[in-house]
């Protein structure tokens, strides 16, 4: 018997229980669309944080205390805005750093209130960091020198506040202070369905009197070009190091950053389809189960073969390839369903995601190898059944 | 060129090996079939008619003794080749026909082609043809569960037949059909033997059926008790004239 009549034979036994192939194959369906779309999440997150790490530009230098990737309780930054000009003199360039204190606070406006980030920043922010402004103007050298009490919103929080109305040159309460809104940033967009406009910007001078400190989070700096930022983030980190002998700091770049997300995130990935693999496994052992239950019902349609001259190999080869066709088809149909899955995902809910072109073809090389390897045990059986015996069966 | 007889059994054996006990089925049976041959086996229930059948049919080896089948030892032969022997030297019919319920008359007959690696096209036509050859030309689409006992029983017959066999073995096969469809099967079965000269080797407890046979083996507790054909070696066939139905000739260039 060739192998394509052997697949035909098999589709003819498949279709004549028709109901009973598709609940053989539900297991492996979703398992088959558990993996694809679990797959089309890591990707699409992966791709949506690469893309705003990415949107800060391959320059950009991160610089905080404590040593990125360690763990333990976050290190409290002893750094002041003293340091700037030392990190300025590294770069060589005053415009290209920035610094950054941040705190969650409500923020008032009339009687509109919202829970919001306040970062406390200076003049050379939007060009280090690539922020355009919406409307109005950014904070001033002047305005951080004399420590004004001006604010720029992000284009949520000036929604969430002043609604449809142009908030430039209204009043906003923060911490007890009131604030002139002078400008409002361009939005960014949603990560996770978390809005990322959702801050206010004040002199970072103001910030550290309304809260008291005189300390900076962070300095965010930007190299003059991307092959040059290893070597800055080196003579930045020692430069620190020199100030401080004793605090752990960290020059952190935009390829770090890109390495660490990509390593949680395959990991999480990997993790939660190996999750939804488990399911194809328990569909793998379905099939197995209802092939033995098949060959048990059509032993004597066995013998007949037999007996009309099937050979060991032909009636295993039958039984192989039905295991085979259920495990393949059940795997096309979570395919199907899981790329759909995906595609309803990306578009109606805050969850990203994008197929990986691999995904379908090694889920359906996997769901067809679970076939082979669930399907050679009930074939063996039915390929040895003794045709006397097998005749006489009721 | 003399070929050898259909089927030569020499002090054939068959015990089945219970752990406790030994079951001698068949205790020494010899046995020639010649091609055109037309026997009917007869006995008591228990006797080894069956374990007979199975081993002339190649489903099953001799624990001692020899048995040629087409002039082939089976005790010599795979699996594998047993299997192709029984494909194309032996056409099996059942007391329970043992059709396929889903498939249709046509796909049932053409199923020892299938085995056989004969081409779709070609075992649809041949598989009509038989189909013809037992008067079913009208029903080759339809499934078994749409036909009668009788019906059920030619298509089986056509089906032993597609494959153009040596031995047609049949083992009990008028048991479950009535009187008047019983009749029109062994009708069929004579006629066979008679056009294409395949030998019949048929099991009965119909003793009007074995009547009809031109050769009667009488089987007792795994032996042979009575061989017509040892006392009247020389029958000529008794073709029914009055049917002019015909398979492909499969003996005749044997005969
Ligand atoms: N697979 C088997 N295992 C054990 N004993 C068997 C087996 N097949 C047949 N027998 C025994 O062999 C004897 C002959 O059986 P069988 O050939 O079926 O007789 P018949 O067809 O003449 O009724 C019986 O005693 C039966 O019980
Ligand atoms: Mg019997």
């Amino acid at each position: 018997m060739k192998g394509w009549e052997a697949f035909r034979v098999a589709l003819d036994a498949l279709r004549a229980n028709r109901l009973r192939s598709l609940l053989t194959m539900l297991g492996v369906i979703i398992g088959v669309a558990a993996v694809v779309v679990v797959v089309s999440i890591g990707a699409g997150a992966r791709e949506q944080i690469e893309s705003q790490v990415e949107g800060l530009g391959s320059n950009l230098i991160l610089v905080v205390p404590g040593e990125a990737g360690q763990r333990g309780a976050p290190t409290v930054s002893r750094m002041t805005l003293a340091d700037e000009q030392l990190l300025e003199r590294v770069v060589g360039d005053p415009a290209a750093v920035t610094a950054r204190l941040s705190s969650g606070e409500r923020i008032r406006a009339g009687a509109a209130s919202a829970f919001t980030t306040v970062h406390g920043a200076d003049a050379d922010m939007p060009r280090v960091f690539d922020r355009p402004l919406a409307d109005g103007s950014y904070l001033t050298a002047t305005d951080v020198d004399t420590r004004r009490r001006v604010a720029v919103l992000g284009s949520r929080t000036a929604e969430q506040l002043f609604a449809d109305a142009d908030p430039v040159g209204r009043q906003v309460t923060v911490g007890g202070t009131r604030f002139r809104v002078i400008g409002v940033l361009a939005e960014q967009g949603e990560s996770f369905g978390v809005s990322q406009d959702d801050e206010v910007h004040i002199p970072i001078t103001t910030a550290q009197r309304i809260l008291g400190v005189d300390r900076v989070d962070a300095f965010a700096v930007r190299a003059p070009n991307s092959e040059v930022v290893p070597a800055v983030s080196r003579q930045l980190h020692a430069a620190l190091k020199e100030r401080y002998p004793d605090q752990p700091f960290s020059a952190i770049t935009q390829t770090q950053i890109l390495g660490v997300i990509g390593n949680i995130l395959g990991l999480l990935t990997s993790v939660l389809a190996a999750i939804a693999g488990i399911s194809l496994l328990v569909g793998g052992v379905g099939v197995s189960n209802i092939m033995l239950v098949s060959v048990r019902e059509r032993t004597k349609e066995i013998g007949l073969r037999k007996a009309l001259g099937a050979r060991q190999r032909d009636v295993l080869a039958q039984f192989l390839v039905e295991a085979v066709l259920l495990t393949t088809i059940g795997g096309v149909l979570g395919i199907l369903i899981g790329v759909v899955g995906s595609v309803l995902l990306d578009r109606f809910s805050p969850l990203p995601a994008a197929v990986e072109w691999w995904s379908p073809v090694v889920a359906f090389a996997v769901s067809a190898a679970v076939g082979v390897f669930f399907g050679v045990f009930p074939a063996r059986r039915a390929g040895r059944l003794d045709p006397v015996v097998a005749l006489r069966t009721e | 060129m003399s070929r050898a007889p259909a089927i030569e059994a020499v002090d054939v054996r068959r015990s089945y090996d219970l752990g406790a006990e030994q079951v001698h089925a068949l205790r020494g049976v010899s046995f020639t079939v010649s091609d055109g041959e037309y026997a009917a086996i007869i006995g008591p229930s228990g006797s080894g008619k069956s374990t007979l059948m199975h081993l002339l049919g190649c489903l099953d080896r001799p624990t001692s003794g020899t048995l040629r089948v087409d002039g082939r030892d089976v005790a010599a032969l795979s699996d594998a080749e047993l299997a192709r022997l029984r494909n194309e030297a032996i056409g099996f019919v059942f007391q329970a026909f043992q059709l396929l319920s889903r498939s249709s008359a046509l796909d049932n007959v053409a199923l020892p082609l299938l085995y056989r690696g004969v081409p779709r096209a070609e075992r649809r036509e041949r598989a009509e043809a038989a189909l013809r050859a037992v008067n079913l030309g009208h029903r080759l689409g339809h499934r078994p569960t749409q036909m009668s006992g009788g019906e059920q029983q030619r298509v089986a017959i056509a089906r032993a037949l597609v494959g153009e066999p040596r031995i047609l073995l049949a083992d009990e096969p008028t048991g479950n059909l009535d009187s008047r469809n019983g009749a029109e099967v062994m009708r069929i079965l004579e006629e066979l033997n008679a056009v294409s000269g395949v030998a019949v080797v048929l099991v009965t407890h119909d003793a009007e059926v074995a009547a009809r046979a031109r050769r009667q083996v009488r089987v007792r507790d795994g032996l042979v008790e009575l061989d017509t054909a040892a006392a009247n070696p020389a029958q000529e066939p008794v073709p029914d004239p009055a049917r002019g139905g015909r398979v492909a000739a499969a003996g005749e260039e044997r005969a």
